[in-house]
């Protein structure tokens, strides 16, 4: 059993846990529930030994622990999966998970190595071949290699951080079957999550957290989604989006036969051809990595088709860069806002000054103007920051998206491109977004939404495309469909009678 | 993190640092490098107050000493200004001095070969020469970084010393002078080739062009869509690509500038000073611009500041000689300076704080 008492940490500006306490007991699912900066992953990090807490204690079994390193909670049985792996792409499986063994021998036995890793995995259903490279896995396997490491190192506290977030519904699935199993031989389960009906289907109880602060554990089974919802926003939020399907049939944007090269220099782009239609939000379903983001960069001017042509506004466009298509009324919210779609150690109306730098006359930028639009953008999104001067990366995840979206939104686009808009924000702030972009389609504007959460797809959109290995998989309309059959499109199997897109 | 070194103390981050913090931390680096260097001297039996004063005395205790320093101070802070223009875009152009010899190169041709031309025709022209020269010579580095992503930090460094035979060559060939005794240097520039002077110093009217490129550089960097455009674009480059920024273009642009600034200090030194061109015509003026750029934070104002403390070294330097320590023993200072203000970055970012109990 791991109990947290009354953890407090504060960074500078920010109290991000104020005396949380949490209880896991072995052998069971609990979930860490609560918005974007609610102070999940700061106390996950307090309690893998990664931040030192500024006041409140630890006990592991009874005993009080203190971890001056990531190393001492290794020790004491924790472990945690990270969003994103902490694996070496050419390494093998076993390879990797060697790396990570306490005190192994310069000369080491791999096929024992081996062996145990194909004995935990049996254990638990974790199906992996030790001695395949991390770059032939998909995400998921990816991710049981993780697991499997954990395990050997002994974990009996096992932290995992959004498990969900790049599966697919098949996949998702096959993981909580597995963390069952674990937790009934023992184990006691962390999942970080803000997806309230995953956590409600597969997890025995729920810690809610809501601006650093603990608002009360609950058991799964006598609680449901509504009250969770009004724990974790504290105010109540309607879940249907108010969205009218439409059938549009002006033509705003075509693409024929259009493939193009990943970053690797693969074909990621297979013969794509499909036609945007003027005000409708058209929704790319896909699990990531299937071609998304290399066709939101195309249809964006970034990346250069390298078979096939595209029109907008009955236009050939194919050549033009991303320059020309900004001035042709393309917005784009890319998937990485951190890197891409904002500079992060710039400030705030800085980062507005990305789109609008050019309209200024002469070879000098207005600061003051910048300023004063950006004060306008921010009060009209409702953009909450601290400072205007201050780096965007000390604004909250939620904030950015926001801020970046009313960037995109209020330079008055002809299409927005919008890939995994809502992913890693809250409720609050994905409500939020739904709402904007949907208010966006009916002011006239051309929605391309990306996202992997069928919700949001089925919820949102006018048409969905689905797409697989690069290929469109097929067309449907979110009245007309299912998630199985989506989901189905989406593990590449073809639409039967497929026309065209 | 918990050190058994720090006791009850511990260091916590802070995102902000207030301008007086960052002066007080600055000069109290700068001390310390002193200090630390000052050791060294201890050991040969010297007394390093001493050494410091003299080297005070004589960079700014006399008109003399003062106008040596400014003199100094005009290609280093010209070559800093070029390479800081370059940092911001990450760009890591540590081929200055070769840009530096090539600006002289070019300058030299004019003054050798269009010797009777009016100064206002031939002044401007070594001017536009030295800056293309030494424009020219940042773009080869420039060009493989912008297409193949080729790093031009090792490509621009191993330049300096092409350029630097290049001129050995010329000295000791073609361009020799054939009455001077066989010494590797060229002959003197007519008057229409030189830059006037201050008075009966050595200071050249260079000093306006180098207040004028400090002054002109803060404003593109600040207020200009292309200041802004590098700013961006040494932050990511990705992002800058997603504004449409063409980011080859950018390099060699940015990379052009870098270099026709350092060239332009060349231009200056053989122009205003020398007066003609010899086979050594910097004593690093390129390296230390590097120094002298991160010290100033790439601020160009602040580098004119920084320039001159170093220009002061280095004339100071030179009179270290009369007591009997080599020159270079100035190298041995900037490297202490530079030690300690690197490590005391960290207090910008950091802070001391007792633990509570």
């Amino acid at each position: 059993m791991v109990e947290m008492r009354k953890i407090t940490k504060e960074f500078p500006g920010i109290l991000a846990n104020d005396q949380v306490s949490l209880v896991v007991n072995k052998g069971e699912i609990h979930a860490l529930l609560g918005e974007n900066g609610a102070g999940k992953s700061t106390l996950m990090s307090v309690l893998t030994g990664l931040y030192r807490p500024d006041g409140g204690e630890i006990y592991i079994e009874g005993k009080k622990v203190e971890f001056s390193s990531p190393k001492d909670a290794v020790n004491k049985g924790i472990g945690m999966v990270h969003q994103h792996f902490k694996l070496v792409q050419p390494f093998t499986v076993a390879e990797n998970i060697m790396l990570s063994i306490k005190g192994l021998k310069q000369i080491y036995n791999l096929k024992e190595i081996e062996r145990q890793i194909i004995e935990q995995s049996e254990a638990f259903g974790l199906s992996i071949d030790p001695k395949a490279k991390i770059w032939q896995l998909s995400v998921g396997e990816q991710q049981r290699v993780e697991i499997i490491k954990l395990l050997l190192l002994g974990a009996k506290f096992l932290i995992l951080d959004e498990p969900t977030a790049v599966l697919t519904p098949q996949e998702a699935k096959a993981l909580y079957t597995t963390l069952q199993k674990m937790a009934a031989s023992g184990k006691a389960i962390v999942i970080i999550s803000h997806k309230m009906n995953e956590v409600m289907e597969n997890t025995d109880s729920i810690t809610v957290l809501r601006d650093g602060r603990s608002i009360g554990t609950v058991q799964t089974k006598t609680t449901n989604e509504i009250e969770l919802a009004k724990m974790m926003v504290g105010r109540n939020i309607s879940s249907t989006t108010g969205k009218t399907l439409s059938a549009k049939t002006d033509i705003l944007m075509t693409l024929a036969n259009v493939s193009a090269l990943g970053d690797n220099g693969l074909l990621k782009l297979k013969n794509i051809s499909m036609d945007i239609y003027k005000g409708e939000i058209l929704g790319i379903a896909g699990v990531d990595g299937n071609g998304q983001k290399e066709l939101a960069e195309t249809v964006a001017g970034l990346r250069s088709a390298k078979q096939g042509t595209i029109a907008f506004c009955g236009k050939d466009c194919t050549k033009s860069g991303r320059k020309k298509r900004i001035n042709l009324g393309i917005s784009y919210v890319p998937e990485d806002r951190m890197t891409t779609g904002l500079v992060t150690d710039l400030n705030a109306y800085e980062n507005v000054a990305l789109k609008s730098y050019r309209k200024y006359p002469g070879a000098f930028i207005s600061w003051d103007k910048v300023k004063h639009d950006s004060e306008q953008l921010i009060e009209k999104f409702d953009v909450r920051l601290a400072s205007m001067s201050n780096p965007v990366k000390m604004m909250s995840g939620g904030n950015i998206q926001k801020l970046l979206l009313a960037r995109e939104i209020d330079s008055n686009p002809k299409l927005i491109i919008a890939v995994y808009p809502m992913r890693g924000l809250d409720i609050g702030a994905t409500d939020y977004v739904r709402r904007l972009l949907i208010g966006e389609s009916e002011k006239g504007k051309t929605v391309l939404l990306i996202s992997e959460d069928l919700e949001d797809i089925l919820s949102m959109t006018d048409r969905i495309i689905v797409m697989h290995g690069g290929e469109i998989m097929g067309v449907v309309k979110p009245n007309e469909t299912s998630r199985e059959e989506i989901g189905l499109m989406m593990a590449g199997k073809r639409k039967v009678g497929l026309h065209e897109a | 993190m918990k050190h058994k070194l720090l006791g009850s103390w511990e260091i916590k981050k802070t995102n902000t640092s207030s301008g007086l913090k960052k002066v007080v931390i600055s000069v109290t680096s700068i001390i310390l490098g002193l200090i630390f260097a000052g050791l060294f001297v201890l050991l040969t039996g010297k007394n390093p107050l001493e050494l410091y004063t003299e080297i005070v005395q004589s960079s700014v205790g006399s008109i003399y000493g003062l106008s040596e320093t400014i003199v100094e101070m005009i290609p280093l802070a010209l070559c800093s200004l070029g390479v800081s223009l370059a940092f911001r875009m990450q760009l890591w152009n540590i081929g200055a001095e070769g840009q530096f010899y090539m600006g002289a190169f070019g300058a030299t041709y004019f003054a050798l070969f269009f010797s009777g031309l009016p100064k206002l025709v031939l002044l401007p022209l070594m001017l536009l020469a030295g800056l293309i020269c030494g424009g020219l010579w940042a773009l080869i580095p420039a060009l493989p970084k912008a297409f193949w992503n080729v790093n031009e930090t090792i490509s621009s460094l191993l330049l300096n010393y092409v350029a630097y035979l290049w001129i050995a060559y010329l000295v000791y060939g073609p361009w020799k002078d054939p009455k001077g005794n066989n010494f590797p240097l060229t002959k003197q520039f007519s008057d229409n080739g030189t830059i006037p002077v201050f008075g009966n110093t050595r200071i050249s009217y260079a000093l306006f062009l180098m207040a004028i490129i400090a002054v002109i550089l803060f404003f593109i960097l600040k207020y200009s869509k292309w200041g802004y455009e590098i700013r961006v674009s040494g932050s990511s480059r990705k992002a800058a690509d997603y504004a449409g920024m063409s980011y080859i273009k950018n390099v060699l642009m940015v990379m052009f500038l870098s270099g026709a600034i350092s060239g332009i200090a060349g231009m200056a030194e053989v122009s205003g000073v020398l007066h003609r061109l010899q086979q050594t015509i910097s004593p690093g003026y390129g390296y230390t611009a590097i120094l002298i750029a991160l010290l100033a934070r790439l601020n160009p104002i602040s580098i004119l500041l920084v320039s001159f403390l170093m220009g002061g070294l280095l004339v100071g330097g030179y009179s270290l000689q009369t007591s009997g320590f080599p020159s270079s023993m100035v190298s041995m200072f900037q490297g202490s300076i530079l030690f300690f203000v690197l490590a005391g970055e960290i207090f910008n970012n950091y802070r001391l704080v007792r633990k509570k109990a």
